[in-house]
């Protein structure tokens, strides 16, 4: 019989503290805010008039990829003085999901609740600042008495659109983010328990050791899978945030 | 099947208030999740491979059609989401 004990929750996600208030995921988040700072740093010194390459090839890399992909695909070419911002976001995401798979650190910091939820807490007050700084009081009104719908069903859409951009998005954004870096880690704590529970299992049958290589292939598809996660929880993430503020700052289109 | 109705309705031998309860959420955890992956399984599917049919017609407009096809699917699979998210509070 495999005796195997999965361990409560509280137990997968929730790390000892290194010193009272600070434990690993605070330090897994201060990390990645301090690696993304020092790779721009690093970055902006170097000489822009020669071919880039290194840290500077990364950044340049990293900034084309946020304004090709993200900034001119949902705001067009008025919105590109949000790719600082964007880009922020992003590789503060791609940093926080990466150590999910880095061995040691094994915990993705967007895993908690609190991490992703304050993100998206900033990007409803920057969406709805932008709504209302384009706008006026109009960005309200005509969310809740839409123009360009009949007049029977204003109040049925406006009420959607409302709720939809109130409550809804934020809440969507924070529990997509956490949800995906969550359920990939406990799926790479379950196969790793698995395998570990089929090698050191106290048994008789002969088959059962060697099998152990079945979890731990999957474990390993697993971490890969999880490098793709990561990325593109970042992407949608900052893509998300792209189309909130487009939306808000152009509501006709 | 015996048991599991035993076990649902909390009746059996040396099943405490507790434990019914416990049990019951986990059944409701496994139900809710599984519910909650189908609808949305069915709709990525449908995104994605209307995605690639767009993409097969019209190779020039892969880009924009990509970056459509993964907002789609971040939609899609948040009600996915949702349901895990219950399965945690419900289930562990």
């Amino acid at each position: 019989m495999l005796a195997l004990d999965f361990p409560p929750i509280n137990e997968v996600i929730r790390w000892k503290d290194i010193f009272p208030t600070f434990n690993k995921v605070a330090l897994i988040a201060c990390l990645a805010a301090l690696i993304g700072i020092a790779i721009f740093l690093a970055a902006a010194r170097k000489d822009p008039l020669v071919a880039p390459k290194g840290v500077r090839n990364l950044a340049e890399t990293g900034v084309e990829f946020i304004e090709d992909q993200i900034v001119l695909q949902t705001m067009g070419r008025d919105g590109l003085g949000w790719t600082p911002f964007l880009l922020t976001l992003f590789i503060f995401v791609y940093l926080c999901n990466l150590p999910g798979i880095i061995p040691f650190l094994q915990m993705p910091a967007t895993a908690r609740m609190a991490l992703p939820l304050f993100l998206a807490v900033i990007v409803w007050i920057t969406y709805n600042v932008v709504g209302f700084k384009h706008n006026g009081i109009k960005y309200l009104t005509g969310m809740l008495w839409p123009r360009n719908v009949p007049i029977g069903m204003r109040p049925l859409v406006g009420l959607i659109e409302f709720l939809s951009n109130i409550i809804l998005r934020p809440f969507s954004l924070a529990v997509r983010l956490f949800a995906n870096m969550l359920a990939g880690h406990m799926l790479l704590v379950t196969f790793a328990l698995l395998s570990n529970a089929m090698l050191f299992a106290e048994t008789k049958q002969l088959f059962l050791k060697p099998m152990t290589i079945l979890p731990f292939f999957m474990l390993l598809f697993l971490t890969i899978f999880e490098v793709l996660v990561g990325f593109l929880q970042a992407y949608i993430f900052t893509i998300l945030t792209g189309v909130y503020i487009g939306l808000a700052a152009h509501p006709e289109h | 099947m015996e048991s599991l109705t035993r076990l649902i309705a909390g009746t059996g031998a040396g099943l405490n208030a507790d434990d019914a309860k416990a049990a019951n959420a986990a059944i409701g955890a496994g139900f809710a999740y599984g519910l909650a992956a189908i609808g949305p399984g069915i709709g990525i599917g449908y995104v994605v491979g209307k995605a690639i049919e767009a993409m097969a017609r019209q190779p020039e407009a892969a880009g924009m059609v990509r970056t459509t096809m993964f907002l789609g699917i971040a939609f899609t699979e948040a009600l996915a989401l949702i349901g895990f998210v219950v399965f945690i509070l419900l289930g562990l």
